[in-house]
């Protein structure tokens, strides 16, 4: 790898020591990327905070009793603890202190408090063409498709390692060649009842992820004006089910404005027309029971916005749940709803907030095992394997009014 | 017959083993339990199958991008496999993999090798610079 003068400073033997720790993974890691050089970037998003065991503590904490520090603004995913509501969290005492120090560790690196795995939706938003290392892969693929910024798919540790070094490996997704769609996704096929729906997109993001992998594909047909939550969703579970670090909708997101800009003036490798009944398959594939049984519901995965929160406080008008319901969300976001009352409104009705972390990467959720019902394609796909729940897929609407009677209620209408 | 492959080591190191060829791509966050290695993906056609000691033979990795965080926490707790082959190049498991080098937690063998013919249950030996043959 060829590196600057003053990155090959960074890893001299008098260096310091936490920047060329840092420094060595990023080049071990940058060459087995196919990277030949290093690129400058203007922030980081750290998704090593969350606690899965000791190993990643003791990592964070030796970056940090070395003297490390970010270099770049770099924003935090969710951690393992709700720092406002500290009983939610059904973690032993040991793995609560464990996570707690996990956290510190990186606030001590210099790290922002955002604790969120949407950070573009609290402030965080690089822009078009800004190089930038972001981990979790619903950012990743936001970062990239929605925002035109530029990352690989980083992971834990190779993020913070980026943060303090100011540096990724320049390849993949930070190059303008490898941006470029090869495979043409056209859902105009659809009825534009279905694609008008909140539902559709994190179906469509299942089915994206399975079947094109990290390939880009470019899709087309989406209505010009598919809000960003939409696109976080469709993100969220593409890079849930398959590996997608960027994806284009062709007259809606930055580097698509036309078919030809998405595919750099090439025709598209394959064209897959994506279908009502493979949308109807896709939807059915989320759910793995068909039950009409409900444990609880979980949503906000990515964590809701202020929008989203402002929806199910709309639907839940006047409801009062018979079974729990868990909103994850942000603490900026959660203030807002504290001030207009919805969020009181919202508990009053049964709901939970679950503020900075969510029910899949730490122990909330009442029982370990039952019936999870979401509108996340996100929970959908990780909820059997992280915390033992059969998954029932429906809309927000859906999860609502099932969260209300205390069984499953679907519209199918819109899938027929 | 004995078939040794020529693979290129991604971690480069020496491991002798039993194979567990998993038969579809594996999402290590929500797939390996991080405690005892056992496959926890449950639509997963190797599901409950345990890749602790194992040489792992898997065609490609999927999903978050914190497949390096449990396999360093595997490490760690003495639950990783012995070695890696993987059918397609993974930066991101081979960093799980240089970060417990740093913290001194121990390593494994990663090969990004051709799969074909290797199947669970046979032995192989994985040696320095990416060279995997069968041994009876």
């Amino acid at each position: 790898m060829r590196l600057t003068d003053a990155e090959a400073a960074m890893l001299a033997p008098d260096a310091p020591p936490a920047t060329a720790m840092a420094m060595r993974i990023l080049v071990e890691t940058g060459k087995l990327m196919g990277a030949e050089s290093l690129v400058p970037i203007t922030c980081a998003h750290i998704d090593s905070c969350i606690y899965f065991g000791d190993a990643g503590v003791l990592f964070a904490e030796r970056l940090r009793d070395l003297g490390g520090r970010v270099s770049v603004p770099s924003s935090l995913n969710v951690g393992a603890l709700d720092l406002l509501h500290p009983d939610l969290v059904r973690a032993e005492p040991r793995a609560r202190e464990m996570g707690k120090r996990l956290m510190d560790a990186y606030v001590d690196l210099g790290c922002q408090q955002s604790w969120t795995c949407a950070p573009y939706q609290a402030g965080y938003r690089p822009k078009l063409g800004e190089q930038v290392a972001w981990a979790e892969s619903n950012a990743i693929v936001f970062a990239n498709s929605v925002l035109g910024a530029r990352t690989n798919r980083y992971g834990d540790y190779l993020d913070i390692c980026a943060a303090i070094a100011g540096r990724a490996p320049y390849s993949g997704l930070h190059v303008t060649e490898n941006r470029r769609a090869s495979i043409l996704i056209d859902v105009s096929g659809l009825s534009p009842a279905l694609l008008r729906e909140e539902t559709f997109y994190p179906v469509l993001g299942a089915w994206l992820g399975e079947t094109v992998g990290s390939t880009v594909a470019a899709i087309k047909g989406i209505p010009a004006d598919v809000s960003e939550d939409r696109l976080k969703a469709l993100g969220a579970a593409s890079a849930a089910t398959g590996a997608v670090g960027l994806f284009h909708v062709i007259g809606v997101t930055p580097e698509a404005a036309t078919e030809e800009a998405a595919f750099a003036g090439d025709a598209p490798e394959e064209v897959v027309p994506f279908t009502a009944a493979m949308a109807r398959a896709a939807r059915d594939k989320l759910s793995t029971t068909t039950g009409d049984n409900i444990d609880c519901v979980a949503l906000g995965s990515p964590h809701f916005s202020l929008q989203e929160c402002r929806q199910l406080a709309a639907l839940a008008r006047g409801l009062r749940f018979e079974k729990p319901v868990y909103v994850c969300t942000r603490h900026d976001v959660f203030e807002a709803l504290s001030e207009s009352g919805e969020r009181q409104a919202l508990e009053a009705a049964g709901a939970s907030f679950v503020i900075g972390t969510c029910v899949v990467v730490t122990p909330i959720l009442k029982q370990t095992s039952g019936v999870l019902m979401t509108n996340s394609g996100k929970f959908a796909h990780y909820s059997p394997a992280l915390v033992g729940h059969a998954v029932v897929y429906g809309s927000l609407a859906d999860c609502v009014r099932s969260a209300a009677t205390g069984r499953v209620e679907r519209d199918d209408s819109l899938w027929q | 017959m004995a078939v040794t492959r020529r693979g290129k080591a991604l971690i480069d190191g020496a491991a002798e083993g039993e194979v567990l060829r998993v038969a579809a791509p594996l999402s290590f966050w929500g797939g390996v339990d991080p405690e005892t290695g056992r496959i926890t993906q449950p639509k997963h056609p190797d599901h409950r199958a345990c890749i602790a000691d194992r040489i792992l033979a898997l065609p490609h990795i999927i999903g978050s991008s914190s497949s390096s965080t449990i396999l360093l926490e595997l490490i760690h707790r003495g639950k990783a496999p012995r070695a890696i082959l993987v059918g397609e190049p993974d930066a991101i498991i081979a960093l799980g993999v240089l970060v417990a080098q740093e913290m001194d937690f121990g390593s494994l063998p990663i090969v990004h090798c051709p799969l074909e013919g290797l199947e669970s249950g046979m032995r192989v030996r994985v040696q320095q610079g990416g060279r995997v043959d069968e041994i009876a």
